[in-house]
C-alpha cells in the first residue's frame, strides 16, 4: 500500500518537476532526519539536476524498502543483521555518516549534576537499585544530598534508535543486562514507564519527582534539561558534548564493513554512551545515472556536509573515519 | 434485504423500470459491497502479514504475556487486556454523562442556551487526537496523580483495583482520556435519537400526572434505550480503536496488572511505537498479529453489543407500547 502511495507520489513529484530534474529516492531512520534534509536542500545550489527525496519512516522501513530496490538508497539507526543482509539482491554499503549520544537526565530537587558509572546505570534500569540514596550512587556523588525516594525509571516506548544506542551501552557495561534484556530498538524493559519519543520521555521525568530516563543529546540541550556525566572505559566522568562524541569516534574500533558499535570506546575523554547512524547504498547501482549522482552526492556530503553537523548538534565523524568512508564511497560501481 | 420485496409493491404500475432506478440499485449494492470487501480486504493482508507469526506462536499468542521483541518471544495478553479495560473505563464514564448532557440538551435546557451547547460538545470531536494527549501529559495526569488518585487511594484502597504506586500515568488516565473522546460521539447520537421521540410520548404521560423526571424515565428514556445503546456502541469502537491519545498516557507497560494506577499498553498504541522500527521479520510479523487481534476483537465486541441490542430490543418495545 505504501509503496504504491510512493509510487504515485514520486510520479506525481516527476511531472510537476521540470523534466530534466532527477529524482533520487531514499526512505528510513528518523534520527538523522534534520541533517540529512539540511544537506539535501544545501545540495540542489550545488547540483540543480538531482532533487533527493527522503521519507523518515524509520530505520525498519529504510531496512525493508532498500531490500526491496523501492528506494535508491535506505537509512538505518541500528546495523543491519547478517540475516537481513543475506536477503538482499547484491552487495549492501552501510555508509556512517554523523553519530549522535544518549544522556541519562532526571528529576532531583535542586537538578545537581550527578555522576554514574556503567554497572550503575544498569542496575538502576535493571530494578536493581530502587532508591536515590543507594550507597552505589552516593558513593559517586560525594557533596551531594540525595533523597530517600523511590527511582522511576523511564523509558522509551516508540522502537528507536536512541533505545538501541542505550541498550547496546547497558549490554556492553553489564554482562546481566545482555543476557536478560539485550540490545535493540525496543527490548523488554525489566522496570519502569514508556514516553513516546524524546518528548514523550523528558515529558515524564520533568513531572515526576524522583524520575530518571535517557533521551537524545541534542534533545536535552535544545531544551535545558540536567544531565550525568558518564565514567567511561578510561575510568574518567565525562559529560556528553559533539567534542566527546567525536573523541568516542576517534578511538572505536571500526570493521571494513563499517557496521561498527561504538559504545565504551578506550579514548580517554570519549563519552561512552554514544552511536552512528548510517546511509544503506548497493555496492553496484543499476541505474548508471542514478548511480553517479548519489556517489557525488555522499562524497559531498563527506567533504562539505559533515561540517554542518554541529550547528544540528550532531557529531561529525573525524578525519581518519572519513578517510576510510571516503575510499568506500570511490568504490561504488555504476 | 427483507425491503427487497417491499419495493415493488410501492410501484403500483408495472412497466419495464427505467435505468436511473436500475443503475442506482446497482450503485447502492457496489457501495455497499465495497464496505464488506474492505473488510474482509483489510482481514486478508493482516493474516498475510502476520502468517509467520501465527505459525511459530499458533493460540499461545493470546494468552502470554511476554513481549520481547529482542529475543523474538511475542504475546498479545497484556494489549488486549489493556484495550479492553481502557475501553470499559472509557464506557463507564462516557456513557452517563453523554446521555446526561443529551437529556439536558434535549429536555432541559432552556432553547435559547442549546444551540451554543451542541456546538461545544462538536467542538470537542473535532480536536485531534494528540491535543488530548498533550493535554493528558501536562494537565491532567499531573493533576490524577496529586488529587483523584490520592484520594482514591485512601478512600477505596481497600478494593485490589485502587493499590498500588501511583505514578500518575496509568490504565485509569487511559481510560479517563478515551472516555473524553468518545463523550462527542454518545452525545450527539443519544441527542439525535432523544429528539426523535415524538412529542406524544411526553404529553401522555404528563396526561398521566407523571413529573418532570417520570417523563424522561418512563416516556423518553425507555423509547430511546435501544439507540441510546446503539450510541454506546459507536463510542466503544473508537475507544477500542484510538491510539494517539492513549498512548501518551497510560505508560506503555505489556503487564497485566489488577490495579487501575498500574501502567499499561493498548493494541492500536503498541502497533503504532514500534511499527516504524521493526526490522526483523517475525517482529513485523507478530504486530501485524496484533492488527488482527485488534480487528477480530472489535468484531466480536459489536457482534456481542448487537445480541444484546436483540434481547434488550424485546423487552423495549415491550413495555413502551
Amino acid at each position: 500500500m505504501k509503496k504504491i502511495l510512493l509510487a504515485g507520489l514520486t510520479g506525481l513529484l516527476a511531472v510537476t518537476a521540470a523534466p530534466a530534474q532527477m529524482l533520487i529516492n531514499g526512505a528510513g531512520a528518523t534520527f538523522p532526519y534534520p541533517i540529512y534534509s539540511k544537506w539535501f536542500n544545501e545540495y540542489t545550489k550545488v547540483d540543480g539536476s538531482v532533487r533527493f527525496n527522503y521519507q523518515s519512516i524509520g530505520s525498519g522501513g529504510g531496512q525493508k524498502q532498500i531490500l526491496s530496490e523501492t528506494v535508491d538508497f535506505g537509512a538505518s539507526d541500528g546495523p543491519m543483521s547478517d540475516d537481513s543482509l543475506a536477503k538482499a539482491p547484491g552487495k549492501l554499503l552501510h555508509i556512517p555518516t554523523v553519530a549522535g549520544a544518549d544522556v541519562v537526565s532526571y528529576n532531583l530537587p535542586g537538578s545537581p549534576k550527578l555522576r554514574f558509572d556503567g554497572p550503575t546505570v544498569a542496575a538502576i534500569f535493571l530494578g536493581k537499585i530502587r532508591k536515590w540514596s543507594d550507597p552505589a550512587i552516593a558513593s559517586q556523588n560525594p557533596g551531594v544530598t540525595l533523597p530517600d525516594q523511590d527511582i522511576l525509571v523511564v523509558h522509551r516506548s516508540d522502537g528507536s534508535g536512541t533505545t538501541y544506542i542505550f541498550t547496546d551501552y547497558l549490554s556492553s557495561v553489564s554482562p546481566e543486562w545482555k543476557s536478560k534484556v539485550g540490545k535493540g530498538t525496543s527490548v523488554n524493559w525489566p522496570v519502569g514507564l514508556g514516553g513516546k519519543g524524546n518528548e514523550g520521555v523528558s515529558g515524564q521525568v520533568k513531572q515526576s519527582p524522583g524520575a530518571i530516563g535517557y533521551i537524545e543529546l541534542a534533545y536535552a540541550k535544545q531544551n535545558k534539561l540536567p544531565y550525568a556525566d558518564i565514567k567511561n572505559s578510561s575510568g574518567n566522568y565525562i559529560a556528553a558534548s559533539i567534542d566527546s562524541v567525536t573523541a568516542a569516534l576517534a578511538t572505536a574500533e571500526i570493521p571494513d564493513d563499517f557496521r561498527f558499535s561504538m559504545v565504551n570506546p578506550p579514548g580517554a575523554d570519549a563519552y561512552p554512551i554514544a552511536g552512528t547512524t548510517w546511509l544503506l547504498v548497493y555496492a553496484r547501482q543499476k541505474d548508471a545515472a542514478k548511480g553517479r549522482k548519489l556517489v557525488e552526492f555522499l562524497k559531498w556530503a563527506y567533504q562539505e556536509g559533515e561540517k554542518m553537523a554541529a550547528s544540528l548538534d550532531y557529531a561529525p565523524l573525524p578525519a581518519n573515519v572519513q578517510a576510510r568512508v571516503l575510499q568506500r564511497i570511490g568504490e561504488i560501481k555504476y | 434485504m427483507p425491503a427487497a420485496p417491499a419495493a415493488p409493491a410501492a410501484v403500483p404500475s408495472a412497466p419495464p423500470r427505467r435505468w436511473p432506478d436500475v443503475s442506482f440499485r446497482w450503485l447502492a449494492l457496489l457501495a455497499a459491497a465495497t464496505i464488506v470487501a474492505l473488510i474482509f480486504l483489510v482481514g486478508w493482508e493482516l493474516y498475510r502479514g502476520a502468517h509467520l507469526a501465527v505459525m511459530k506462536f499458533g493460540v499461545n499468542f493470546l494468552h502470554h504475556s511476554v513481549w520481547d521483541p529482542v529475543a523474538d518471544d511475542y504475546g498479545a495478553w497484556p494489549f488486549i487486556f489493556g484495550t479492553l479495560v481502557t475501553s470499559v473505563i472509557a464506557l463507564l464514564l462516557a456513557v452517563p454523562l453523554g446521555v446526561g448532557t443529551a437529556l439536558y440538551l434535549t429536555e432541559i435546557a432552556p432553547l435559547r442556551i442549546r444551540q451554543p451547547l451542541v456546538m461545544v460538545v462538536e467542538m470537542l470531536a473535532a480536536v485531534p487526537s494528540v491535543i488530548f494527549g498533550l493535554w493528558g501529559v501536562f494537565v491532567l495526569v499531573p493533576w490524577l496523580r496529586d488529587n483523584l488518585f490520592v484520594w482514591l487511594k485512601k478512600w477505596l484502597g481497600f478494593l485490589p483495583l485502587f493499590q498500588g504506586p501511583i505514578y500518575g500515568v496509568s490504565v485509569l488516565a487511559g481510560g479517563i482520556i478515551v472516555a473524553i473522546m468518545i463523550l462527542p460521539i454518545i452525545t450527539s447520537v443519544s441527542r439525535e435519537i432523544l429528539r426523535s421521540v415524538p412529542n406524544l410520548q411526553r404529553e401522555a404521560a404528563y396526561a398521566l400526572g407523571a413529573t418532570h423526571w417520570e417523563v424522561i424515565r418512563l416516556a423518553v428514556l425507555s423509547y430511546a434505550r435501544r439507540g441510546i445503546f446503539g450510541a454506546a456502541v459507536l463510542g466503544l469502537g473508537r475507544a477500542l480503536g484510538e491510539t494517539m491519545a492513549i498512548t501518551m498516557v497510560i505508560g506503555n507497560r505489556a503487564e497485566v496488572s489488577a490495579s487501575l494506577f498500574a501502567p499499561g499498553y493498548t493494541l492500536a498504541s503498541v502497533i503504532a511505537n514500534e511499527f516504524t522500527e521493526a526490522t526483523t521479520d517475525m517482529y513485523l510479523s507478530a504486530l501485524f498479529e496484533l492488527g488482527l487481534v485488534l480487528l477480530v476483537v472489535t468484531i466480536l465486541v459489536n457482534v456481542v453489543a448487537q445480541l444484546m441490542l436483540r434481547s434488550l430490543a424485546g423487552g423495549g418495545t415491550g413495555k413502551v407500547q
